[in-house]
């Protein structure tokens, strides 16, 4: 096995292992892990705390517990981690992080019902305000001292800068990594970079960063392939489950840039220097721009999605369109009607975690395929 | 001028509300501003500055109940909004696409000529908060984006600890003071203080006569029926920060007393059962959700929703205002949220609950299971839940709302003797 087969096979199965991941991750340094739950929130604290951050991204699962608690027009993905909760999937975690941007969030963070204990805050929306920096690092303060307590630790700002700092140079390690996996379509097919990518939730960060460092040198050593597929830029929430993405790569696609919630949106940009660690994470999130849960009166998403496509040289963006998630439908009609007229295809699919036929997205992605 | 002094409440309603609309369209003609505004933003700020208003969730509401929506949802179907977003939201999304096209063709689209609801001028600016949802905000950016007009933001952040932090009102106080530099921009004017102050003060008058209304429901036999403020909710909304919402409240309450000082209650015959409602009304379908109630002998003389409007604050006071715009019991943790509605059911002397799981509003919708079992717990009254939809008549099934209301009215005559006074 080639050390690029080896390193993307140990980053897949991380990636398909949490649990186990976490359990080395105690063995290793005696110490538990802390839940993410989507989006956005300031996991280096729990770094800081020596403590493994691990997202919460649900599953592909099929809904029963669940259906007791949510209707059924709560988003995939929530209903999925509804369902995990009822399980206990999330219990061995020893605090949640949780986050609110959407309405959906809010409510969530309410009825949390797993044992663990559950950390919420808030993201101000009217984020260009000075005022929503200090708000938000007032959040970070309470979502630390919290933290604290329940871990019994201390989480010193020292700590916590460096903790940052580790974070921005996997942030950047990862901006590189997608840009060269754009050059190398034929070895990181759409499942392996998703799962490279994915690791980044289980694993203690600068391990990320150095296994994705050595396997961003060994791809540049090769020289660049042809390519006789299509190219796309994925924007939404998730890509998942890897059937998707399984349809994308036998139709011919290779991803070369992402705007999704799960994977590029987390390391586009990284945290700003500064001395006071807690404003400098506020601050990430006012320079955060793109998404739909970050409030932006100019809706900048079309534009940078557009400057994505010519930039990386895509045929096309795929609309991973994570089903009953409303900002995201908010989102859409106005970046398709700005792709419309600027001349750019599109592909509209729907993420679905409960489901298990895919013959509706086969049929879509072939269609589209023979379109472009 | 029309003399309204002889008006009774029921005429206040509907000449106030039809002057708004009026206000809206004459300064569109002589070229002054409208603002489009979120249902519970703050209107003392843009009403200091003589901007004319708009509330496009009331205007959906009421195109919904005068069964014009269907026109307007295709209308933002067809621009690619998902069915499962806010109804009110699509149903206003569709109608500016038709004012819209309307202003570039110079001619009006025939959905737009045979829309029900009252015909209201296109925006020069937008002002939402997210007190209600976060749904209020991508909206309003929708509509700012598609219109290219300025959006005034008022952020109140979701309360997941209570009582509300100094450090999130300061956030919002912040906020008023930004949005009166960018009205201050918008209108190319001075904004005044001192008017500021009276606009605050008549907003606490207009709301203080709105909670003397809603009081009144707990008297037993009820001289009011919560379904009444539904309808009188219009002008809490629309109108709070002028004197129209007062005069008109405060007929609406002296009528009310009046008839209870006379014995006349608001259930013709005699009321069975009381209930609160937790939700909006299904506006589409607010004659057969009365007739089903009423049918059955029962009264609403509970509802929390009209209470998103008891804003009252000290004028003068930003932090204060900050406070009242941000305390909205959905706006808060499940505990407050819960202890809200709990002194609604108290406060109706209700025997029951009915809760709208409604399609349009996950906010409202996605808590109603542990809402619904910490106030059995705490107060042992039965309850039922229903499926409908705000403003989409598609997503309400009349047959099911009549077998959930006769469950609950079968178990809280079951309850009898056993009254929650």
């Amino acid at each position: 096995m080639s050390r690029i087969e080896s390193i993307i096979s140990e980053l897949s199965s991380i990636s398909n292992n949490p649990k186990k991941a976490m359990e080395d991750y105690k063995k290793e340094t005696g110490k538990g892990s802390v839940g993410v739950m989507p989006y956005y929130a300031p996991e280096e604290i729990i770094h800081a705390a020596g403590f493994l951050p691990v997202g919460i991204w649900g599953g592909q699962k099929s809904i029963s517990k669940a259906r007791a608690y949510l209707p059924p027009f709560a988003c995939s993905i929530m209903q999925s981690v509804m369902e995990m909760q009822l399980e206990g999937v999330y219990d061995d975690l020893e605090a949640v992080l949780f986050p609110v941007p959407c309405d959906t969030l809010k409510c969530l963070s309410q009825k949390w019902k797993g044992t663990s204990p559950v950390i919420v805050f808030t993201h101000p929306q009217n984020r260009k305000l000075e005022a929503a920096n200090k708000f938000l690092a007032e959040e970070y303060r309470l979502v630390r001292e919290k933290l604290e307590k329940i871990l019994s630790v201390q989480i010193s700002d020292e700590a916590l800068n460096n903790s940052i700092e580790i974070y921005n140079e996997n942030r950047k390690v990862m901006r590189e990594f997608t840009d060269i996996a754009a050059n190398y379509p034929n070895i990181i097919d759409p499942i392996k970079r998703h799962a490279i990518i994915k690791a980044r939730f289980f694993m203690e960060k600068s391990k990320h960063t150095a296994m994705v460092k050595e396997l961003n040198s060994e791809l540049i050593a090769l020289p660049v392939e042809a390519f006789t597929g299509k190219k796309v830029v994925l924007t939404g929430i998730m890509a998942e489950p890897n059937e998707v993405l399984d349809i994308l790569k036998d139709n011919g696609f290779a991803v070369v840039a992402d705007d999704l919630a799960q994977e590029s949106r987390l390391f586009r940009n990284d945290v700003p220097s500064g001395t006071d660690p807690l404003y400098r994470l506020a601050k990430w999130w006012q320079e955060f721009d793109g998404c739909s849960l970050a409030v932006d009166t100019k809706k900048s998403r079309g534009p940078m999605l557009m400057d994505m496509v010519k930039v990386y040289k895509a045929d096309a963006v795929v609309v991973c369109m994570m089903k009953f998630c409303d900002p995201e439908e908010f989102d859409y009609p106005i970046y398709y009607r700005q792709f419309e007229e600027a001349g750019i295809k599109s592909l509209f699919i729907e993420i679905d975690l409960e489901t298990t036929s895919f013959e509706q997205t086969k049929t879509r992605v072939q269609s589209f395929s023979e379109m472009l | 001028m029309t003399d309204t002094t002889n008006m009774m409440a029921k005429e206040l309603l509907g000449f106030y509300q039809e002057e708004l609309y009026e206000e809206a369209r004459r300064a569109k003609k002589e070229g002054k501003l409208v603002c489009w505004s979120a249902s519970v933003a703050p209107s003392e700020l843009c009403v200091t500055m003589d901007i004319a208003m708009i509330y496009p969730e009331t205007h959906a509401a009421g195109i919904g109940a005068r069964k014009g929506a269907l026109d307007m949802l295709e209308v933002a179907d067809e621009k690619g909004y998902n069915l499962d977003t806010c109804s009110y939201a699509r149903v206003n999304l569709g109608y500016m696409e038709l004012l819209k096209e309307e202003a570039l063709t110079g001619k009006t689209p025939e959905k737009l000529e045979k829309t029900p609801a009252a015909r209201i001028p296109l925006p020069d600016l937008l002002i939402t908060c997210n007190n209600i949802c976060n749904t209020l905000l991508k909206w309003y950016e929708n509509l700012a984006v598609e219109l290219n007009i300025p959006l005034i933001i008022i952020d109140v952040p979701f309360n997941h600890t209570m009582p509300i932090p100094q450090y999130a009102k300061d956030y919002i106080a912040e906020q008023f003071k930004d949005a009166i530099t960018q009205l201050e921009e918008i209108c190319g004017k001075k904004f005044d203080y001192d008017k500021f102050l009276k606009v605050q003060e008549q907003t606490q008058r207009s709301v203080a006569q709105w909670n003397r209304v809603a009081s009144l429901s707990s008297h037993k036999p009820s001289p009011l029926n919560c379904f009444d403020l539904f309808n009188y909710m219009a002008l809490i909304v629309c109108a709070r920060s002028k004197d129209y919402a007062e005069i008109t409240f405060k007929k609406f309450a002296d009528e009310l007393e009046e008839n209870l000082k006379n014995g006349i209650y608001a259930f013709k015959g005699s009321e069975q059962k009381r209930v609160t409602w937790e939700g909006i009304a299904v506006w589409p379908h607010l004659g057969h959700t009365f007739k089903g109630l009423k049918n059955l002998g029962n009264i609403m003389t509970g509802s929390a929703y009209p209470g998103l409007w008891n804003l009252s604050y000290t004028p003068g006071d930003m932090s204060s205002m900050a406070e009242a715009y941000t305390r909205i019991y959905i706006n808060t943790c499940l505990d407050n949220k819960v202890k809200v509605l709990s002194d609604i059911i108290s406060g109706g002397k209700c025997d029951g609950v009915v809760y709208h799981q409604n399609r349009s509003c996950k906010l409202m919708s996605f808590l109603n299971v542990e809402t619904a079992d910490m106030l059995q717990k705490e107060n042992g009254l039965p309850y039922v839940s229903f499926d409908g939809d705000q403003t989409d008549p598609r997503n309400f099934a009349p047959a099911q709302f009549d077998t959930r209301v006769q469950a609950l009215d079968e178990m809280m005559k079951q309850k009898e003797g056993v009254s929650n006074e």
